[in-house]
């Protein structure tokens, strides 16, 4: 039998149902490798003293009822920008130290609600301001392929919680990359939900014209099932879309692709890109061919006008947002921001000023316009877009050190998609340097089930679906 | 030198809806215990999220329907954001520049047609509370009021008195009244009161206007009349002192000290505040369809103008009708309404015992009308027994009478009514002595 920390949630469901293993187990089992491991990867900021009463409660369902909830016994690692009553809540910032909710955000409730057992909060640039954890006020996740490496970010946490297994599965969120990204970078799947799919209620907002939660997993198909529960209308988000949630996991097990068409933008293939990672993007376009679909070169607007509309829009939503510290309430006034956030604070002020607003934030708002024009003309034809997540595998440790815009030329090939509230499944599609790289794969705004069928079936017929092995790689 | 003051209003008003604008506490607020109705969204915890209240944005598109606005297709919410104690998101959701009314108009007794510019709807802040506790001096936060919907009128600079702004701003307490979108009362705050003042000076060379001076939240329309003509003497002296007129970066803010009777400088051109208005995130904008608007429009309530105008074409004097409009006195106007066909009833009499006073609404009206004026016995055929015997006693008047003496009359009806004690009806007495004479 595989170790209990490689079971896929449907795994996990099936040791349950044949009394292999119990929800104390598991849990237990993971806890002792959060103990061993978590000191060297810093993925969790704080743990559920509680998972083992609630391990227990759920064995106890089991015997009496079954497995009738979708995710029962299933634990989880939950980036720390979820409000969850019981479990400190601090978007890695030093300003929301030991701050415990109040409430909890919509999706974990969800989460609970499908019978899910959270092990613990975990790490992310602080206030999600960035595309490494190196911005969190707790310091940074290290990538468990490479202690050396970044994870990325912002749900650095979550993906390396997946990665390093130390949870079956995981919550992040993604404002532009924030989830594709790290799990590029530590070479596992993350899916962005199309913005309005899944409720912000009760996340720490960024930027919240484009924050949109979402899971970080072992396989498509658990990824597919975490969306399947967080998905749908939330009367306590105004922003949440009314049309109803398709049944992402039937559309899962696809034998091909046959008749889908994708497009492969040949502007993300970037000039300064390295050419194996070029080279691995190609080759999974035609994977992609041989799976059945027509996969075609087109072009775009260049990325780079995605950088500057989101550099704007974040940073005035940042701005804003941020500004309910106001040293008032939650015991720490606004010197307790990290560098990065007060940068973003003050970018984001300038921008909103007056005789600045209508340069910045209004032509930013213009550009995004035409990006959303752009991709809705593609998806005319396209079933989707495919692309690398990020121009190369994980940076060292440090590489954010004087870079401001760190974040946005790593987050260049998902930002587009970002603002445009697309859907994107984010997957492992080959290695450079002993580490990972990831494919993104994009489709029009509520079209899930499509981003997960091809994801599916591109992650069922590739090996690339790896995961370190700690005692070598620390 | 003609001066000419220009004088417009801002009106808060604070919406009587069950819940508050963007969240499910209840938004009736006065006098509760301070920070009991309070949730995450109104507290601006992190990661709560507004949602609008739809009854909200109605009443709101009724108040502007009233005012003659044009309800714009498109609307959206804006953030306006400032640093206040207060203020718990550090920002207000309110609405820049596509609120939900613009360009409608108010009309004065005069015909005075005054421009209303816009309405729109935000939520109201929480409330500071300056206190010593053990000793020390502290600043407590009350977020009750926090979220609570507040309806913004701006008026265009038509107004050129204090009274006008009186009278504009009476008008606009009985339109919200008649709404029924809130009670509109003063002294609970939830009518405030904004006058932006400044003047125009003529003489042989051309016109000069002074610089804009707004003068903030005022809660009494007697007070923002004394705060208006002070600005108008102020400006006046000032300008004549120091010739500076209104450029774009020159307005000025003041405040009103109702026991000196005077305004004072609050913020000048440098203080500024810049509120980096933006849209909204967390709200998608509103398009508004035309056929709500029109059923809307249907709904609405009796307006204080039509009322009076209809109170007129009763036969009722003007004035009363104004005054019984603006009393509110709901019970009055139906019974004027009810017994307007009756012909037994001198409906114009009616209203102007009720406007004196003479008639008091809290009992029925009519028992005290017909009391009132209550016209005595007009039963022919008893009266007549009353007048013949008047007639018997006293021949050798009836003979003088029929000699052309036609002023004893009055003597015969006088004594027919002594009879009666009084309770006849002179007019009834008068005509059987002329008949039985005749």
């Amino acid at each position: 039998m595989k170790p209990l920390h490689e079971l896929t949630v449907q795994e996990v469901h099936e040791g349950y149902r044949n009394h292999t293993f119990t929800c104390v187990q598991l849990v237990q089992h993971f806890l002792d490798r959060i103990k061993k491991y978590n000191p060297r990867l810093n993925i969790y900021l704080a743990l559920n003293e509680h998972a083992l009463e609630q391990a227990a409660a759920v064995d106890r369902e089991i015997v009496e009822k079954g497995i009738d909830r979708e995710l029962l016994g299933i634990p989880l690692a939950i980036k720390d920008n979820f409000l969850t009553t019981g479990l400190t809540t601090t978007a890695s910032s030093y300003i929301l130290k030991g701050f415990m909710p109040q409430y909890d955000s919509t999706v974990t409730e969800k989460l609970l609600a499908a019978g899910a057992i959270f092990l613990g909060k975990t790490n992310m640039d602080s206030f999600a301001h960035g595309s490494s954890t190196e911005t969190s006020d707790f310091g940074p996740t290290l990538n468990p392929w490479n202690p050396k490496h970044l994870p990325g970010g912002s749900s650095g946490g979550s993906a390396a919680a997946i990665a390093a297994q130390l949870a079956t599965a995981a919550l992040g969120s993604e404002t532009a990359g924030s989830i594709r990204q790290p799990a590029a970078w530590v070479g596992i799947t993350g899916f962005k939900p199309t913005y309005g799919r899944s409720s912000r209620y009760g996340v720490i907002a960024m930027a919240s014209s484009t924050d949109s939660p979402g899971p970080l997993a072992r396989t498509v198909a658990d990824a597919a099932l975490i969306t399947q529960v967080i998905a749908g209308q939330d009367v306590k988000d105004a922003t949440t879309s009314p049309l109803p949630v398709e049944n992402y996991l039937g559309s899962l097990n696809k034998p091909d692709l046959q008749g889908l068409k994708i497009a492969l933008v040949k502007e993300y293939l970037l000039p300064e890109m390295r050419s194996d990672v070029k080279e691995l993007i190609l080759a999974a376009a035609d994977k992609l061919r041989s799976l059945g679909a027509t996969v075609e070169e087109i072009s775009l607007m260049d990325p780079q006008y995605a950088i500057g509309v989101y550099t704007v829009v974040q940073r005035s939503e940042v701005s804003s947002n941020l500004s309910r510290f106001d040293g008032i309430r939650f015991g720490h006034d606004r010197s307790a921001f990290g560098q990065e956030t007060k940068r973003r604070i003050m970018l984001g002020t300038y921008t909103l000023s007056a005789g600045y607003y209508d340069a910045f934030y209004k032509k930013a708002q213009a550009v995004r316009t035409k990006i959303i024009e752009e991709f809705a003309e593609v998806f005319k034809t396209y079933d989707a877009v495919i692309g690398a997540v990020s121009p190369g595998p994980a940076l060292p440790i440090g590489a954010t050190k004087d870079q401001p815009m760190f974040g946005e030329m790593e987050d260049i090939l998902v930002e587009a998609s970002s603002i445009a509230g697309l859907t994107s499944a984010g997957i492992p599609c080959g290695f450079v340097d002993g580490l990972p790289i990831g494919l993104q794969i994009t489709c029009d705004q509520f079209q899930e089930e499509k981003a997960l069928m091809i994801a599916d079936c591109y992650q069922q017929n590739t090996s690339f679906n790896l995961f370190p092995d700690l005692d070598q790689t620390l | 030198m003609k001066i000419t003051p220009l004088i417009g209003l801002e009106v808060h008003l604070e919406l009587e809806t069950k819940s508050k604008m963007f969240c499910g506490c209840p938004a009736d607020h006065f006098g509760k215990k301070p920070n009991t109705q309070t949730c995450p969204v109104c507290l601006g915890l992190p990661g709560a999220l507004p949602v609008p209240n739809k009854k909200a944005i109605e009443s709101c598109l009724q108040i502007g329907l009233a005012l003659q606005c044009s309800i714009n297709t498109i609307s959206k919410f804006d953030r306006k954001q400032y640093f206040y104690p207060d203020l718990a998101k550090g920002y207000q959701i309110s609405q820049y520049d596509e609120p939900f009314c613009s360009d409608g108009f108010l009309f004065l007794d005069s015909g005075k047609k005054i421009g209303i510019e816009r309405v729109h709807l935000e939520e109201d802040t929480g409330k500071l509370q300056h206190k010593t506790l053990n000793g020390q001096k502290v600043t407590l936060v009350d977020y009750n009021r926090g979220g609570v919907p507040l309806v913004e009128i701006v008026s265009r600079p038509d107004l050129s008195s204090s009274a006008e702004a009186k009278e504009f701003l009476k008008k606009i307490h009985e339109i919200i009244r008649a709404l029924g979108v809130s009670s509109v009362d003063l002294e609970k705050g939830q009518m405030r009161l904004e006058p932006t003042v400044n003047l125009c000076l003529e003489n042989e060379i051309g016109s000069h206007y002074t610089p804009l001076v707004e003068i903030k939240n005022i809660n009494s329309f007697n007070f923002a009349s004394q705060a208006i003509e002070f600005e108008i003497t102020r400006q006046a002296e000032e300008f004549s002192q120091t010739g500076i007129e209104k450029s774009s970066t020159n307005k000025t803010t003041r405040g009103y000290d109702a026991v000196k009777k005077n305004t004072f400088l609050q913020r000048s051109k440098e203080e500024a505040k810049d509120y980096r208005y933006f849209p909204e995130p967390d709200i998608p904008p509103f398009i508004i369809d035309a056929g709500y608007v029109e059923k809307l429009r249907q709904k609405l309530p009796l307006l204080p103008d039509q009322e009076i105008a209809n109170l007129e074409k009763l036969g009722i004097d003007k004035k009363d009708a104004k005054i019984l409009v603006s009393s509110n006195n709901q019970v009055a106007l139906q019974t004027i309404k009810d017994y307007s066909t009756n012909s037994i009833v001198d409906i114009q009499k009616l209203a102007s015992l009720i406007v004196n006073g003479k008639i008091n609404s809290d009992q029925n009206l009519i028992e005290q009308y017909d009391k009132l004026t209550k016209i005595g016995t007009t039963d022919r055929t008893e009266l007549t027994k009353v007048v013949r015997e008047v007639l018997a006693t006293h021949p050798g008047l009836v003979a003088e009478y029929q000699g052309g003496k036609a002023s004893l009359a009055g003597f015969f009806v006088g004594q027919a009514m002594k009879a009666t004690r009084g309770t006849a009806d002179p007019q009834t007495l008068a005509s059987l002595v002329a008949d039985l004479l005749s």
